[in-house]
């Protein structure tokens, strides 16, 4: 019921037209019932009289009646529609809206496909639902109380017989309904089970293939889909019997009315007119009866898209505000004061299967999620304003973490984090993100034009910004030779550029924040190495008042910063340059020598380097680009 | 779940509408379906259909008692005064049993209903399932999964809807129809034209509705489709909204594309709810222009039309216009069952994969007299290709050759030219070159993933497209930079590789790959369940599973496609050792990005935009100093400041 008064609030501006519709449909059914008394006006005293006045005139108001019903479910229909799909609306936006207030640790409760199918296919369930409650339900409710009315009107003891059969009929009913919505119930993760088989073979055709595996994975198919066959033969068997009981009812009320109705008409009780509209009756209300079961079930049935879209409306913000924020961001140092951090142990939502398999399969590999353990431990490091820093360390090292708290994309668990001399806790969200720039490892472009998706940096940049942010993250080189430039169309995820070109991109898009602080996170792995120096020395020339934090697997991309950390497992297991490093910190020099000995990559990077024309082409070997995306 | 109702079929209907114009055979494509189940339910389907009628019958009985009731039953015993409910009573007993038969006809019908229904489907969703494995990998390349999803969900559903119900309750409606007209035939022929004529407007306006409507539903699509995918963008790019605080930004766009579906889903709604109401009161004025016509008819007496029959007439007009708008919206459930049938046959129509299969791979054992090969049913660890028509067996070794090998994915857009390569056995080939450069399309084409467009290949100089396809694969280690995890335990996962290998064999490959310690610390071991791909696991360890399934299955020859960045040095190192090792003694084609791998290979092949532009050992390569010495000194230079 919770749920229910939840999302009424979400109806707005749609209220009158909600509450208008079931009247329109009341009328509309009205309207419906008055036609038959006119029918047997006009045949009673009309037809078989042979009397025309009679006929004229039963007519003429038979067509106005009907004229009034067709003019109320017009009504309905459009009162109705507006009101459902007005209220689907309303519950994508808000819930839309909501999200966007999510913090990080919000967003890792839910799944990206669970909060899509709960914005599209769950309204829409609702928007079918709340259809039926305003233009089923009223109808088929009106005109079995109507029809039960006028039966009594015209024969009390007849009624009782109708009565009789609606109650039976109804519990009958009610109890075939339960079970079978219990078997389609349990269908659905049957079916979560098929489509899962499906996809997972679909996307891994290849390796289906390779072992020669196709009648293995066939087999395994064949046992879901029999699983389905089985617990849908069932539901449908349930179902199978209500057609024939609703039809033995309607039947047997038939013969007892005849035979109760001819007792009756002979001891003059009742006319053979009433009989007539009797029997027009009974097929008035139980009609009606199974309409309502029906719909009854079918709604009950959309109530998990309710919880679920519920959920989303509920969940609030869980990183505080502060009370008098500060909305100026001094200068670019970094203050990590005894810093300690875990990650909230995610509960994942109650209807995310998918959020709640991941969530389980992590505790069942490591329980990194376990509140136990900290992904940092008495993290202390400051950096001065303008300072250029490496970050280097094995994966689960946390370096990631490390740069996500600074921010505030999660909230320090322990000790504090200073940017420009101010808690990090203490500023407007929003101005700090602006003052600090973060390039996240997995680069996300946007469908739009370069310069759209450049401008996510600033709204108000010129093109010119656009140029010279580009010019520093070496991105102009391949964006000028494009036939449109800066007006270069992107796909969805940056599809058509390759990773080296999209990780620039992304780097450029941040620049133009004008931010105090530039965190890349692993940014210009798909760089070579050649670029990558000239990014780095344009980061010292252009923008020396910044503090550049940045996180890289290789040595080469960090060794000339001013102070190198390097990361064992959420400690800081050793700072300093690059020389300080090599001769005092056994990680560091290990790293450095598998990666000089060892012989290190073949830097295809730098062969698309010289082969890129432009935009990568598409092709088949794009899957080349590894957009390797870390769970955190 | 059985249809709501009526009304809220409108939008299905709408929905059909448009599904119809884009059929291009829909009569072909339904005796195709009705063939595809009769041929597996045959006389189930009959039986049921049968069954209907036998239920119709009943009801058209008792409707025809009802009307004798009166006349015949209750106005004898009124004018006579007499009470003798016998007669009334033997008729009511009568039809009693008739409704009983009816009943249990139904029952019957339904129940064989679910079996055919539910039967039909599973068999037709396992056919599509078998034929999918069949289809060559372009299949997969250029269909979504969305799209392949889609098969298994909404288009069997809307033919469960169809098979199950629309089809039955169609004749049912027919049958109905056929027997009203009949009857109102029978009554009086004007007024059947008068109540054809209203009939007619009802297809009319049913017909123009749905049209009106079905503008609106396809736009309602569109924008469905519009706002899905801007949804799925944005949430995937979440975290990049927050970290650039575009949230404002994006509402914006949402309440845009949000108030165009708003539009086009209340204007659908809203015309497909004008149908109910209008089918409803056209029926009334069937009614009443059949009373008018009728009683002036009656009254003139001029084409012999009774009052009685009059009376009798009007009663079945209310039974003949309710079906026909049943039908017409029934239709439209079909027209849309159609659309789906149309799109599962598609599937099942496409060619599947060319596999001549005229050679076999066997396991063969060397006769220790005369040192011939024969075949044998145990694993020997020894192979030979069986040529089925002539009963030659040639020993396998692994030889592997290119001539002239020109291909592309899409008809006019090569991707490789004129490639020429041979591995001899045991020999590592190491492949290099740019993103796109082709490497990849290479060890398609020999895996036969893909077909050539000409040249050939030759394994130990048979064509390989005279081999049995799964032998192919089966003697082809392939290790591919997408690893793919299935959804079981790990040690389920690497036994992919070779399904009768013992957990012993498991864990050796494990080893072999370098997988087994990670694995060891896992608190289930190898019992350690995969999910949703392995999603858990590191990039590293993914790769180290992929490398031991190769390595359990145990071929005389390996592709592989090397991990590049994303994998943390440390890891690489591990994996690269991993591989080294599943590589000692076996022909190999590898993608190499690791400079020590392609420093020992037997011949390195510089790959450029779909052509071998260098190829030779290391030293050879060095000493022409070409693109590979460029890259192969930049590399050094740029790697590291101590040189």
């Amino acid at each position: 019921m919770n749920t229910v008064r939840e999302l009424l609030r979400h109806l707005g501006e749609f209220r009158r037209d909600t509450a208008l519709t079931p009247v329109w449909m009341v009328g509309e059914v009205v309207c419906e019932m008055i036609i038959p008394l006119l029918m047997a006006t006009l045949i009673d005293q009309g037809v078989e009289r042979g009397d025309m006045g009679v006929i004229g005139r039963t007519a003429a108001i038979m067509v106005a009646v009907a004229l009034c019903g067709l003019t109320f479910g017009c009504l309905g229909s459009v009162f109705g529609s507006r009101a459902c799909t007005g209220f689907a609306r309303n519950l994508r936006q808000d819930q839309y809206d909501n999200i966007q207030t999510f913090s990080f640790s919000n967003i890792d409760r839910f799944s990206t496909p669970s909060l899509v199918t709960r914005l599209t296919t769950d309204v829409m369930n609702i928007q079918n639902a709340t259809m039926m409650i305003l233009r089923m339900v009223p109808r088929a409710f009106s005109s079995l109380i109507i029809a039960m009315c006028m039966a009594f009107v015209v024969s009390g003891t007849m009624a009782l017989i109708y009565l009789g059969a609606v109650v039976v009929l109804g519990v009958v009913l009610g109890i075939l309904m339960s079970i079978a919505a219990k078997y389609f119930r349990r269908a659905f993760p049957e079916y979560d089970a098929m489509n899962e088989s499906v996809e997972e073979n679909v996307t891994a055709m290849r390796a289906v293939k390779a072992f020669a595996r196709e009648g293995m994975q066939t087999r395994v198919f064949k046992a879901t889909s029999k699983r389905i066959y089985d617990i849908f033969l069932k539901a449908e068997l349930v179902l199978a019997a209500v057609d024939p009981i609703i039809q033995a009812t309607i039947w047997g009320c038939l013969l007892l009315i005849s035979w109760v109705g001819s007792h009756l008409i002979v001891q003059d009780q009742l006319t053979t007119g009433d009989l007539t509209s009797l029997l027009m009756y009974c097929m008035n209300i139980l009609m009606s009866l199974v309409m309502l079961s029906m719909t009854i079930v079918m709604i009950t049935m959309s109530s998990a898209s309710a919880r679920r879209i519920v959920e989303v409306l509920r969940e609030r913000d869980d990183m505080p505000s502060a009370a008098h924020p500060v909305t100026e961001v001094r200068d670019g140092s970094v203050v990590f004061d005894h810093v300690d951090f875990a990650y909230p142990a995610v509960k994942p939502s109650e209807h995310d299967p998918a959020a709640r398999r991941r969530a389980e399969a992590a505790a069942r590999f490591d329980g990194r999620r376990d509140k136990a353990r900290n992904a940092l431990t008495d993290v202390n490091l400051s950096i001065p304003s303008g300072a250029v820093v490496g970050v280097i360390g094995g994966t689960g090292s946390s370096k990631t973490t490390l740069v996500n708290l600074i921010p505030r994309l999660y909230d320090v668990t322990g000790g504090s984090l200073k940017v420009g001399g101010v808690d990090v806790r203490d500023y407007d969200r929003n101005a700090l993100r602006d003052k600090v720039a973060v390039v996240l490892q997995n680069n996300v472009l946007f469908s739009g034009t370069i310069a759209a998706n450049l401008r996510w940096g600033n709204p108000d940049a010129t093109i010119d910004d656009c140029r010279r942010a580009c010019r520093i993250a070496c991105a102009d080189e391949f964006v000028d030779r494009l036939p449109d430039g800066y007006e270069a169309r992107v796909e969805q995820g940056g599809q058509n550029f390759s990773g080296g070109q999209k990780q620039r991109l992304c780097i450029a898009r941040a620049l133009l924040k004008d931010p105090k602080v530039l965190i890349l996170d692993d940014s210009t792995s798909a760089v070579d190495t050649g670029t990558d120096a000239r990014i780095r020395r344009a980061f010292a020339n252009d923008m020396p008042g910044v503090t550049k934090i940045i996180i890289a697997q290789r040595i080469s991309s960090v060794e000339d910063a001013d102070m190198i950390v390097v990361l064992d497992d959420g400690r800081i297991d050793g700072v300093g340059t690059h020389a300080e490093l090599m001769a005092s910190n056994e990680i560091y020099r290990s790293i450095h020598d598998l990666q000089t000995q060892g012989g290190g990559d073949f830097d295809e990077a730098a062969f698309d380097g010289v082969a890129e024309a432009g935009v990568a082409e598409d092709n088949q070997d794009g899957k080349d680009d590894s957009d390797e995306e870390e769970v955190r | 779940m059985p249809a709501p109702g009526s009304r809220n079929n409108a939008g299905r209907a709408a929905a059909g509408a448009k599904a119809a114009r884009e059929l291009d055979h829909p009569f072909r494509t339904f005796m195709r379906l009705i063939g595809f189940v009769l041929r597996l339910y045959g006389w189930q389907y009959c039986a049921v259909i049968a069954l209907i009628v036998v239920t119709i019958v009943a009801q058209v009985r008792g409707n025809l008692f009802f009307q004798t009731l009166i006349d015949d039953y209750i106005t004898p015993m009124l004018a006579s005064g007499g009470r003798d409910f016998g007669p009334l009573l033997a008729a009511i007993g009568s039809l009693a049993a008739i409704y009983a038969l009816g009943v249990a006809a139904n029952a019957a019908s339904a129940v064989l209903k679910a079996f055919v229904t539910q039967g039909f489907l599973m068999k037709l969703r396992n056919r599509m399932f078998s034929h999918m494995q069949k289809l060559p990998l372009g299949y997969f390349d250029t269909n979504t999964r969305g799209d392949v999803m889609s098969l298994y969900t909404n288009d069997i559903d809307t033919l469960r809807q169809m098979v199950s119900q629309s089809v039955p309750q169609i004749f049912n409606s027919l049958l109905t129809i056929v027997m009203v007209l009949a009857s109102m035939v029978y009554l009086s022929v004007p007024l059947t034209l008068v109540v054809l004529v209203v009939s007619g407007v009802m297809v009319w306006t049913t017909k123009v509705l749905t049209g009106k409507s079905g503008t609106y539903f396809s736009r309602q699509q569109k924008s469905v489709g519009a706002l899905n995918g801007y949804v799925e963008e944005m949430m995937t790019g979440q975290r990049v909204v927050k970290a650039f605080t575009h949230e404002e930004a994006a509402k914006a766009r949402f309440r845009e594309l949000n108030g165009k579906l708003y539009e086009a889903s209340n204007n659908a709604n809203k015309f497909s709810g004008f149908l109910g109401p209008i089918n409803n009161q056209l029926g009334y004025v069937a009614y009443v222009l059949s009373a008018l016509v009728g009683g002036a008819l009656a009254v003139t007496g001029t084409t012999g039309l009774t009052l009685g029959a009059l009376v009798s007439f009007l009663t079945f007009v209310k039974s003949f216009t309710m079906p026909i708008s049943q039908v017409s919206q029934q239709l439209n459930s079909i027209v849309m069952g159609l659309a789906g049938a149309d799109r599962i046959f598609k599937l099942l129509d496409l060619p599947e994969e060319t596999d001549a299969g005229e050679v076999t791979l066997v396991s063969v054992r060397e006769d220790p007299s005369t040192g011939a090969l024969r075949e044998t049913d145990e694993r020997t660890d020894r192979w030979g290709w069986k040529d089925l028509a002539s009963g030659r067996i040639t020993p396998m070794r692994g030889d592997i050759r290119l001539n002239d090998v020109t291909f592309g994915y899409v008809k006019g857009k090569t991707v490789l030219h004129d490639m020429t390569m041979f591995a001899k056995p045991g020999q590592k080939i190491a492949l290099v070159g740019s993103t796109g450069a082709g490497k990849t399309t290479i060890t398609n084409l020999i895996t036969r993933f893909y077909d050539i467009d000409s040249g050939s290949i030759a394994y130990d100089g048979i064509d390989v497209t005279r081999i049995r396809k799964a032998d192919l694969r089966r003697s082809l280690g392939m290790v591919l930079q997408d690893t793919h995890l299935f959804s079981g335990s790990i040690m389920e996962n690497i036994r992919f590789g070779r399904l009768d290998a013992t957990d012993d064999e498991v864990i050796a490959a494990a080893k072999l790959a370098n997988a087994h310690t990670f694995i060891e610390k896992l608190p289930a071991g190898y019992d350690t369940q995969l999910t949703g791909d392995g999603a858990s696991l590191s990039q590293g360890q993914r790769q180290m599973l992929a490398i031991a399934r190769a390595a359990v299955a145990d071929p005389p020859a390996l592709i592989l496609d090397e991990a590049t960045s994303s994998i943390d040095t440390r890891t690489e190192a591990l994996v690269q050792a991993g591989m080294d090792g599943l590589m000692k003694g076996r022909t190999t084609f590898v993608i190499a990005h690791r400079l020590s791998t392609i420093r020992n290979a037997d011949c390195i092949m510089v790959i450029e935009a779909g052509r071998i532009i260098e190829r030779g050992t290391h030293e050879e390569l060095i000493a022409q100093r070409g693109r590979y010495y460029t890259l192969y000194t930049g590399l050094k230079g740029g790697g590291s400041s101590e040189e």
